[in-house]
C-alpha cells in the first residue's frame, strides 16, 4: 500500500528498495525470469553467429568473424526469395481463408435453431485443432498416399497411370491452406461465436424494431463487434507473417525435395541448413533475417492499427 | 432473472431467420461437421483393414476385411511404442505442472497493479512475443553450452514459458480477484506468498486448468523437439516417433538406388506396416481425443479470455 507513493530515487536505490519491500514477489518471477535469460534472451545475443564462422571449439564469441557473409551468400542464391515468397503467400493466404470461413461459420452456427445441434457439430469442428502435425501429415498420406483413398478411387475409375502427389507440385499450396483451414477454422470460429454470444441482445432488439433483415442485422452490428478481436488477430498474425509453419510444410508434405519449389518456408530452410548441411553461420542469418523482419512487421502493423482503431492496438 | 430470460427467448423466435434457411445452414454445417471428423475415421478403418484388402482395394473406407493384426503386433512387440508412450507421458505431465505454477506465479507478480518492477517484468515477458533469436542460438546454446543434446530435459523444459500464456493467466488474475482482497489481505499480515497460495490459487483454478490444457496437449503433440535433439530410442517422443517411421519409409521408397536393393528391401520389411503406423497413430492420438470432449469447456471458457485484450 505504501507503494503507492512514486519512490524517487536513482535507479539503484529504488530497485535496491524494491528488492527489500517486495522481495517476495522478486522471489516468484525469478523461475521464469531465469527461463526467459537462458532459453529465449540468451539465443537473442547467440544472432552473432549470422556474422560468423562458427566453430564448436571456439565458441560463440571466439569464432572467426565473417561479417556479412553468411547474408550475402544467403541472398546470392535463388532459395531467399523463393523461402521468402512462400512463407509470406501462405500466410496470406491463411490469414484471408481462415477469418472468411470462421467468420462466416460463426455467423451461421449462431443462427442455427437447434443449439444442441449446434454445440455438436461445433465440438466436432476443433477436433483437428488437438491433433499433432505428425497425426495429420498421416491422414493426408492415407489419402494421397501411394495407397490412398485418392489413388484407389482413379484406379477404380480404370485409370492405369497413377500420380506420385508428393512430387506433383501444382497441387500443394491448395492443399496446405486447405489442411491448414481443416485443423485451425473450427477453433477460430468457436472464438468469434463465443464473441457474438457476448453482444448485448438489445442492439438487436431495436435493429429489428427498425426494420433491419437478419442480413443487415450481421452488417451493422455483429461484424462491427467482432471487429475490434479480428483486427488483434491480424495484429498477432501479421507479426507472424514471416514465420513458417513447420509441422505443414516440413512433416505434411513428408520433406518431398521435388516440393521445395512451392513449400519451402524460412523455418524448414533453416531446419535443414543446420540439420543436414550443418551450416550454422547462414541458418543463423536466415533465422535472423526472418526475427527482424518479422519484428519491423508487427510494429508497423501496431502503429497502423493505433492510427485506425486505438481501442485495438496491441501496445 | 427467469422472466428476462423467457423475454429474451420469445426475442430470439421474434428475430429467428426462416426456416428454409435454418434447414439449408443446418444441413450444411452437419455436413462441414462430418467431413472434418472423417479422415480420422479413415484413419481408424485402415489400422484394422486386413493385408489382403489392402492389397487388393487399397485404403478404403470400406475394407473387405478387417482384424486386428496391427494392434495385436504392436502390444506383442511394440518395446518403442511402450518407451516412447512412457517417456511422452513423463515428459508431458512434469512439463504441464512446472510450466503452468511458474507461469501462474510471474502472472501474479504482473497482477500487483502497484508493484513498481511490474513494468520491467512485463516487458521482459512481452518482448520475447516480439523478437526472438531464431532457431539456431538456441540449438547451439542447449548441444553446446548447456549440454541438453538427446536427454529427457530438452523434452521437458523446451517452450515451457509462453509470453501469451502468461498475459492471459494475468488478465484472467486481474479480471477474477478484486484488489481489495489482496489489501485485505495484506492488512491481516498476510505475505505475498500466502497471498498467492492461499488467495491466488484457489481462486484462478478454471484459469489453470484452461492453461494447464492447453500446455497438456501442446506438449503431448509435440514432434519438433524430438526430431531436433533426440536420437536414443528410450526417449523418442510418440509423435516424433510417428515422423520419423514416415519419413524413413518415404525416404528409402523415394530413392529407388536403395529401394531396389536387398538391403533397401530388408530394410522395408523391417518397417511397420502401414496398417501398424495407422495403429500407432490411433494409439497416440486416443488419450486427447477422449480427453478433449470433457474439457471443451474449458477450452472455450480459455479462448474467450485469451481473446481479452492483454
Amino acid at each position: 500500500m505504501e507503494a503507492v507513493k512514486k519512490t524517487k530515487g536513482s535507479f539503484l536505490q529504488r530497485w535496491a528498495l524494491s528488492f527489500r519491500k517486495h522481495w517476495r514477489l522478486h522471489v516468484l518471477a525469478l523461475p521464469v525470469l531465469i527461463y526467459l535469460i537462458i532459453f529465449n534472451y540468451a539465443p537473442m545475443f547467440g544472432v552473432v553467429l549470422a556474422f560468423e564462422k562458427y566453430s564448436v571449439v571456439k565458441g560463440f564469441f571466439g569464432s572467426e568473424w565473417v561479417g556479412m557473409k553468411n547474408f550475402e551468400f544467403l541472398f546470392a542464391t535463388t532459395d531467399a526469395w523463393r523461402i521468402t515468397r512462400n512463407t509470406v503467400l501462405y500466410n496470406i493466404a491463411f490469414i484471408i481463408v481462415t477469418t472468411i470461413l470462421s467468420v462466416l461459420l460463426a455467423l451461421v452456427l449462431n443462427e442455427m435453431y437447434m443449439k444442441r445441434l449446434s454445440k455438436t457439430i461445433q465440438t466436432m469442428m476443433i477436433m483437428p485443432y488437438f491433433l499433432s502435425m505428425s497425426v495429420v501429415a498421416i491422414i493426408v498420406y492415407a489419402f494421397i498416399g501411394p495407397n490412398g483413398v485418392v489413388n484407389s478411387i482413379i484406379r477404380a475409375s480404370g485409370q492405369r497411370a497413377l500420380t506420385n502427389w508428393y512430387i506433383y507440385k501444382p497441387l500443394w499450396p491448395f492443399l496446405l491452406v486447405f489442411v491448414h483451414s481443416w485443423k485451425g477454422v473450427g477453433y477460430t470460429a468457436i472464438v468469434y461465436v463465443a464473441s457474438i454470444s457476448g453482444i448485448s441482445q438489445e442492439y438487436y432488439e431495436a435493429a429489428v424494431l427498425d426494420g433491419a433483415t437478419k442480413l443487415q442485422q450481421a452488417r451493422y452490428i455483429t461484424l462491427p463487434h467482432l471487429k475490434h478481436i479480428i483486427v488483434i488477430m491480424l495484429i498477432l498474425n501479421m507479426g507472424g507473417m514471416f514465420k513458417g509453419d513447420m509441422g505443414l510444410s516440413y512433416n505434411v508434405t513428408q520433406n518431398s525435395g521435388a516440393l521445395y519449389e512451392v513449400t519451402d518456408v524460412i523455418d524448414t530452410y533453416v531446419y535443414r541448413a543446420l540439420k543436414t548441411l550443418g551450416n550454422t553461420g547462414m541458418s543463423t542469418a536466415a533465422g535472423l533475417y526472418q526475427s527482424v523482419v518479422g519484428f519491423v512487421m508487427i510494429l508497423i502493423s501496431n502503429k497502423i492499427v493505433r492510427r485506425v482503431d486505438e481501442e485495438s492496438a496491441l501496445f | 432473472m427467469k422472466k428476462k430470460e423467457r423475454e429474451s427467448n420469445s426475442f430470439a423466435k421474434i428475430n429467428r431467420i426462416k426456416p428454409a434457411t435454418n434447414a439449408v445452414f443446418t444441413s450444411v454445417m452437419s455436413v462441414v461437421a462430418v467431413a472434418t471428423v472423417i479422415p480420422v475415421v479413415l484413419v481408424f478403418i485402415i489400422s484394422i483393414t486386413s493385408s489382403e484388402s489392402l492389397t487388393r482395394r487399397g485404403f478404403s473406407f470400406f475394407p473387405l476385411s478387417v482384424n486386428t493384426v496391427a494392434y495385436d503386433n504392436l502390444f506383442k512387440s511394440g518395446s518403442q511404442l511402450v518407451d516412447s508412450y512412457l517417456v511422452t507421458i513423463e515428459v508431458t505431465l512434469l512439463h504441464t505442472f512446472v510450466s503452468v505454477m511458474i507461469m501462474t506465479m510471474y502472472a501474479y507478480v504482473l497482477a500487483q497493479q502497484r508493484f513498481p518492477a511490474r513494468k520491467f517484468y512485463t516487458f521482459v515477458v512481452f518482448f520475447t512475443m516480439l523478437f526472438s533469436g531464431g532457431l539456431v542460438p538456441s540449438y547451439i546454446i542447449n548441444v553446446n553450452v548447456l549440454h541438453l543434446y538427446d536427454t529427457f530435459w530438452i523434452l521437458v523444459l523446451s517452450s515451457m514459458v509462453s509470453a501469451f500464456n502468461i498475459i492471459v493467466l494475468r488478465t484472467f488474475i486481474t479480471t477474477t480477484i478484486p484488489i481489495d482482497l489482496f489489501d485485505a489481505a495484506q492488512i491481516d499480515g498476510a505475505t505475498e506468498f500466502t497471498i498467492f497460495l492461499d488467495i491466488v490459487l484457489p481462486l484462478s483454478k478454471a484459469g489453470l486448468a484452461t492453461i494447464g490444457l492447453f500446455v497438456l496437449v501442446g506438449k503431448w503433440n509435440e514432434w519438433f523437439t524430438g526430431m531436433l535433439y533426440i536420437d536414443n530410442p528410450k526417449l523418442i517422443p510418440l509423435q516424433t516417433m510417428l515422423t520419423r517411421i514416415q519419413q524413413k519409409i518415404d525416404f528409402i521408397k523415394n530413392n529407388s538406388s536403395i529401394a531396389s536393393t536387398p538391403d533397401g528391401i530388408a530394410m522395408l520389411k523391417s518397417m511397420p506396416s502401414e496398417q501398424t503406423r495407422m495403429a500407432i497413430l490411433v494409439l497416440s492420438t486416443v488419450p486427447i481425443l477422449f480427453a478433449y470432449p470433457f474439457f471443451q469447456r474449458y477450452f472455450i471458457q480459455g479462448m474467450t479470455i485469451g481473446s481479452v485484450k492483454g
